[in-house]
């Protein structure tokens, strides 16, 4: 039976371990930021010379770390896009608004063990040349922001932060700044304009992509609490180790948070592509299974922007042979290994990490309008198409779960997602729009029978609300 | 009353400053600040803010009404934040909202924050709190009640009387 592999999360729930500086250095703490800072230049094979700050870029890069915020980049290549030349400061921001419904993994390590995010940080920065970052933290975790300020201030009486960083000549300061409460805050470029003391905004991509015109249009790394965290592993362990972990292509642990129809909710840490979704919900380990008398009807397996997979589906995935032949196999639902690529093979994705579990007694009308109104909620309103597309599906799920349901509904909806997906500045657009897109297409039935159901009854006058949306 | 700010607040705000390498940077920083310390952001809270980052006050004025955390009208001493989304909503937080609605005789059937007349509570839905492990969960002002039970909503509502 696969286990929780806990890299990131080793510490964090041991009894007794404590978010100070005391405990984490006592555990090995800010152990590879010294190994950094000491690591020599090397030359490659082919008589390229790298400096030490390049040697650590290059580790990252061969660890395969991926982004674990949503989109799952490389953070090797986020960092090679980086303007060097420009002569403008680079600044780091880490993403820490965690806002994905579902998503509940980052917190953990805010609020348990700060300074291993602040270790990834300081590394993640002096390999980058960066001398001012930021840590954007969602309005609603005011402890984790005061626990945050705390490590700092530990960090810099330890020579961790501050002037001179372990006589390394690297000067670093590290700022909280705290969100309040829009997720849209979360977008990497809204994030920046947020932080720039604006409406969060988006930015359009091109020509402002962060590397390049980020923080006051200064070449800007942004990355996630958990991808930050790794970096301290990676340059632990050499990037071709940490490689080991998980699958190719898909390397290292992440943190799935589980919640939904399961008996045993919660976040577990696994090696990616090691443990199937099946597992995740179902072993005694992990989830446990749907409640006693319960059956499984639809996962959400990405945070609430992915699109939704129901009890059954079979997916066709390409995979490497034994003979280095490339083959598809049929896979059932439950045995997609729970990675990056194969969740985007079965037209979904791995998202935020968060799997979202609803059991048969669930309506797919009630879930979606749920989410519904969250993205109507959160569009930042500057693209007509989200602004009004969200609104509109929201409102037409709010008259379906009111008694006001039409047999066309399905395809009404599908119709107001497919002219929001591709036609907005962000990403929010389509996070928006998958969702709807996939329950209307995978639980069709539902939906037509809910409105004929509702039809029927404002036939016979029983309806207790109208028919206008 | 005349607005002021107690001078350690404003030196509190002015090293704020000094983190950003622009000063409207430190905007939505310091309305937490003053949030917290007057309980909601006046019009005069948002034209000090301005001055004090050399800004126009609809600058400021457009932050408190995007970001859903600011406030324009004092609330109760006790906010409940009940999360409304999925996991939550799976795990009955319709009904938890229901029950401090009625517990403190608010109109559960009312979209929007909803205070108690004798400026005691305030409830509301709000989006994920992060949290979804533990629906469904509840923020009363910093803390967070997780797998929050019928019980818990009779204390928090003890405790706030
Ligand atoms: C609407 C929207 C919301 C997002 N919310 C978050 C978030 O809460 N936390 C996060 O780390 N990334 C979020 N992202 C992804 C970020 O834009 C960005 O890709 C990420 O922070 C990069 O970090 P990574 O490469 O380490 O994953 C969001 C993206 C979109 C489009
Ligand atoms: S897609 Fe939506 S959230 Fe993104 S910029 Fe446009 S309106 Fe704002
Ligand atoms: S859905 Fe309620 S905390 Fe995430």
């Amino acid at each position: 039976m696969p286990q929780e592999y806990r890299l990131i999360l080793k510490h964090a729930d041991q009894p007794g371990y404590t978010p100070d500086i005391a405990c984490y250095l006592r555990h090995g703490g800010y152990e590879a930021l010294k190994k950094a800072v000491a690591t020599p230049g090397r030359e490659l094979p082919d008589g390229k010379k790298q400096s030490p700050r390049e040697v650590i870029r290059d580790e990252v890069l061969k660890s395969g770390l991926r982004g674990r915020g949503g989109a799952g980049f490389s953070a090797g290549l986020k960092w090679s896009f980086v303007d060097r030349r420009g002569g403008k400061p680079i600044y780091l921001v880490c993403n820490a608004d965690e806002s994905e419904p579902g998503t509940f993994k980052d917190r953990q390590i805010l609020h348990k063990d700060p300074h291993q995010l602040l270790e990834g940080m300081i590394i993640s920065c002096w390999a980058n040349d960066v001398k001012l970052a930021y840590i954007y933290i969602r309005g609603e975790m005011p402890r984790g922001a005061r626990l945050l300020n705390q490590a700092l201030d530990e960090a810099r009486a330890q020579g961790f932060l501050g002037k001179n960083i372990l006589g390394s000549g690297h000067d670093l300061e590290i700022h909280v700044h705290r969100g309040a409460g829009a997720y849209i805050c979360g977008e990497e470029t809204g994030l920046i304009e947020s932080l720039e003391g604006k409406r969060p905004y988006p930015r359009i991509k091109p020509p402002y992509f962060p590397a390049v015109l980020g923080l006051y249009m200064a070449p800007t790394i942004v990355n996630n609490v958990e991808t930050l965290c790794h970096v301290r592993h990676v340059v632990q362990l050499g990037g071709a180790e940490y490689a080991k972990l998980g699958t190719p292509n898909n390397t290292g642990t992440r943190i799935v948070s589980l919640s939904g129809d399961v008996r045993n909710p919660g976040y577990f840490e696994v090696e990616v592509g090691k443990v199937t979704l099946g597992q995740l919900i179902l072993d005694a380990n992990f989830g446990g299974g749907v409640r006693p008398g319960r059956s499984l009807k639809a996962i959400i397996p990405g945070g609430s922007s992915s699109k939704v997979l129901k009890a059954g589906e079979k997916f066709k995935l390409r995979r490497k042979g034994a003979d280095g032949q490339m083959t598809q196999v049929e896979v059932d639902l439950l045995d997609l290994p729970y990675d990056f690529d194969s969740l985007q093979q079965a037209g979904t994705m791995s998202g935020s990490g968060a799997v979202i579990v609803m059991d048969d007694s669930r309506s797919m009308v009630d879930a979606i309008a749920n989410l519904s109104e969250f993205y109507a909620h959160e569009s930042c309103g500057q693209c007509t198409p989200c602004r009004e597309g969200a609104l509109w599906m929201s409102k037409a799920l709010h008259r379906m779960t009111s008694g006001g349901g039409r047999p066309e509904d399905a395809d009404y909806l599908r119709d107001i997602a497919q002219n929001i997906q591709g036609r907005t500045i962000c990403a929010f657009g389509e996070a928006a729009a998958w969702p709807v897109l996939s329950f209307v297409s995978k639980f069709r039935e539902e939906f037509a029978e809910r409105g004929k159901a509702d039809e029927a009854a404002r036939a016979q006058g029983l309806s207790r609300s109208g028919t206008h949306h | 009353m005349a607005f002021s700010v107690p001078a350690g607040l404003e030196a509190e705000l002015e090293a704020l400053v000094a983190r950003y390498p622009q000063k409207r940077s430190a905007s939505l920083m310091f309305l937490h600040a003053l949030q917290e310390h007057f309980g909601f952001v006046s019009n005069e809270a948002v034209e000090w803010t301005a001055a004090r980052l050399g800004l126009q006050p609809i600058n400021v004025l457009e932050l408190v009404t995007f970001y859903p955390m600011f406030r324009q009208e004092k609330l109760g001493r006790t906010q409940v934040k009940v999360c409304r989304t999925l996991s939550c909503a799976l795990a009955g937080a319709s009904e938890l909202r229901a029950q401090f609605c009625t517990r403190l005789g608010l109109d559960a059937g009312r979209h929007g924050p909803q205070t108690t007349p004798d400026g005691k509570f305030t409830v509301e839905f709000v989006e994920c709190l992060a949290d979804c492990g533990n629906a469904p969960v509840v923020m009363v002002n910093d803390d967070l009640i997780g797998k929050c039970s019928g019980a818990d909503c009779d204390r928090v509502i003890a405790k706030g009387q």
